[in-house]
């Protein structure tokens, strides 16, 4: 076997293989079909401060390729993640990150104080690029001087590795990236969904009750490749890069771009077994390109 | 219940009707799991051109004899046109079983499962569960017309089949929510359909005070529950039609009379 241990801040990863924010539940919606020990890590939905319902259905519709949603942030909040689901994660031998989103900066940091003094979460991924809520969310992420308050924000409240996840909705990512660095995050991850829309031209209106939402899936890849390879040769720290993975060779599509992780997303709807596939298939790929550690094959191009 | 992914032959694919195909389908390997009458499974349809997540199918049957599963497909859009398009000896890769199941009744108590369109699916496997239970199942089924009303020979050998067809071509005329059978007491109605036949069916349950059940078919990604997408609201808040349901009892919803 070869190495798969990748670094991202203080964590080491046992391969690069994480899941996606929103598409994997808290892991054990998925525990019948994997072994949850073998994940490099995974991160678990969107907390907030507070108990959110979510926007009204319809949330979802596929389209060519890819799918729109609109879920909204969906959650119980971060003290029943604490008090609920904390203790039934908390043993599992891979990292449980948590996604962090809130609809203001002193949201952001309440939650980032409770989670700093959770021993397993030693990672938090905070969401500024969440195209389904009307406040915060992506209006952080869209510019630079919103990205920048938010980490500078967090960077105070949580004192271990901090991932910043960044909206592709915007002009130009390279410096929103740079202003996430600057202002302490130890890595940033991409992309977050396309913001878009689809109609129901028989019935004559938007097939989501929020009009616009999120598009995911392989729609999404090449876009994803082309701002992760951007993001990596203009950042020092370690980017994570997401946007439709399905398989193996699509993991390695955005490593070879620059990503020193993956996380899969949309895929693990379709085979909720998909993410050690990818484990299984980057392995075996290392072995037929004679690869000793999956370093040396990060941002090659 | 433990949930699998897991290869099945097509066993054969029964054209019913130009928008309906019945497949039924056996393990590669093994032996089916347990599964319970309302519960569902999320369908693969690698032969898409233009989809490609699963498409959530209720359990039509469960032919332990033979080791088949039946599926009961309405061709609604690329993928499920897709699926009844599989032929004998090819594969469909399922999860299952997803979802809850109706709640048996009382014994003794007297039960009307009322199907509209595709929604009949699910109150094939039920009835005939019910039948063994040792309970006399009615039926009340609907369609358009006499030709769309779906596996009326399956349901007459299970218990009384009453039916409304829109044209009058069988039964009562008239939708089936006018149906004179919902304005008799049953003690249990379970109902899958369309969404205001639902609804309406849980007015006419409420009316004649019986406990009523509805399979719900909300849009889906996962069945898993992970995505968050197929949510209804609830008393207890947007809740997974895919964990939660697809079965709740119409005073867990917040439908409006």
């Amino acid at each position: 076997m070869a190495r798969l241990e990748v670094k991202i801040g203080n964590l080491t990863l046992k391969n690069p293989v994480l899941t996606a924010s929103g598409t994997f539940g808290y892991g054990e919606e998925f525990s019948d079909f994997i072994d949850l020990n073998r994940l490099g890590g995974f991160i678990v939905k969107g907390t907030t401060l507070n108990h959110r319902e979510g926007n009204p259905y319809p949330r979802m519709v596929e389209t060519p390729s890819g799918m729109l949603n609109a879920v909204g942030l969906q959650n119980k909040g971060v003290d029943y993640f604490i008090e609920k689901i904390y203790p039934t994660i908390k043993d599992v031998d891979s990292h449980v990150i948590v996604n962090v989103s809130g609809a203001t900066i002193s949201d952001y940091v309440a939650v980032c104080e409770k989670l700093d003094a959770l021993d397993k979460i030693n990672a938090i991924e905070v969401n500024i690029s969440c195209p389904n809520v009307k406040q915060g969310g992506m209006a952080f992420g869209t510019t630079c001087d919103g990205a920048a308050e938010v980490t500078r924000a967090v960077r105070k409240a949580f004192s271990k590795t901090l991932i910043v996840k960044l909206s592709p909705n915007v002009t130009d990512i390279v410096s929103i990236a740079k202003a996430v660095e600057a202002e302490g995050a130890d890595s940033v991850s991409l992309i977050n969904t396309l913001l878009g829309m689809a109609v129901d031209v028989e019935r004559r209106r938007p097939y989501l009750s929020t009009i616009t939402g999120g598009l995911s899936g392989p729609a999404v890849r090449p876009v994803a490749v082309r701002m992760v390879w951007q993001v990596a040769h203009a950042v020092k720290v370690p980017v994570i890069g997401l946007g439709g993975i399905m398989n193996g060779r699509d993991a390695l599509e955005f490593m070879l771009a620059g990503a020193t992780a993956v996380e899969v997303g949309t895929a693990n709807f379709v085979d909720p077994a998909v993410t050690i596939k990818i484990i299984d298939y980057i392995d075996d790929y290392c072995r037929r390109h004679g690869i000793e550690d999956i370093n040396e094959i990060i941002g090659a191009i | 219940m433990k949930k699998y992914i897991l290869d099945f032959h097509v066993v054969e694919n029964r054209h019913l009707h130009e928008l309906y195909s019945l497949l039924i389908l056996r393990p590669v390997e093994g032996s089916l799991p347990d599964i319970l009458p309302g519960q569902f499974v999320q369908v693969s349809i690698d032969n898409s051109k233009t989809t490609f997540l699963r498409r959530p199918i209720s359990i039509n049957f469960v032919d332990r004899t033979n080791n088949n599963l039946w599926l009961l497909v309405r061709k609604a859009g690329d993928g499920t046109r897709a699926l009844c398009d599989k032929k004998e000896g090819e594969i469909v890769n399922l999860i299952l079983p997803l979802g809850n199941a109706f709640s048996i009744p009382p014994q003794g108590a007297s039960v009307l499962l009322v199907g509209g369109g595709v929604g009949v699916a699910p109150m094939l496997f039920w009835g005939a569960e019910l039948n063994r239970l040792g309970f006399r199942p009615e039926f009340l089924l609907g369609a358009r017309s006499a030709k769309d009303v779906l596996q009326l020979d399956e349901f007459t050998g299970i218990g009384k089949v009453y039916v409304s067809t829109e044209d009058g071509s069988l039964g009562e005329t008239g939708l089936i929510t006018a149906n004179s059978v919902l304005s008799r007491h049953s003690d249990y109605i379970y109902c899958c359909g369309p969404a205001p036949m639902m609804k309406a069916v849980a007015k006419k349950a409420r009316e004649v005070n019986a406990v009523c059940e509805v399979s719900l078919e909300n849009m889906m990604a996962c069945g898993l529950g992970a995505c968050l997408c197929c949510v209804e609201n609830t008393v207890k808040g947007n809740v997974c039609v895919c964990t939660e349901g697809p079965v709740f009892n119409i005073n867990e919803l917040t439908w409006q009379d």
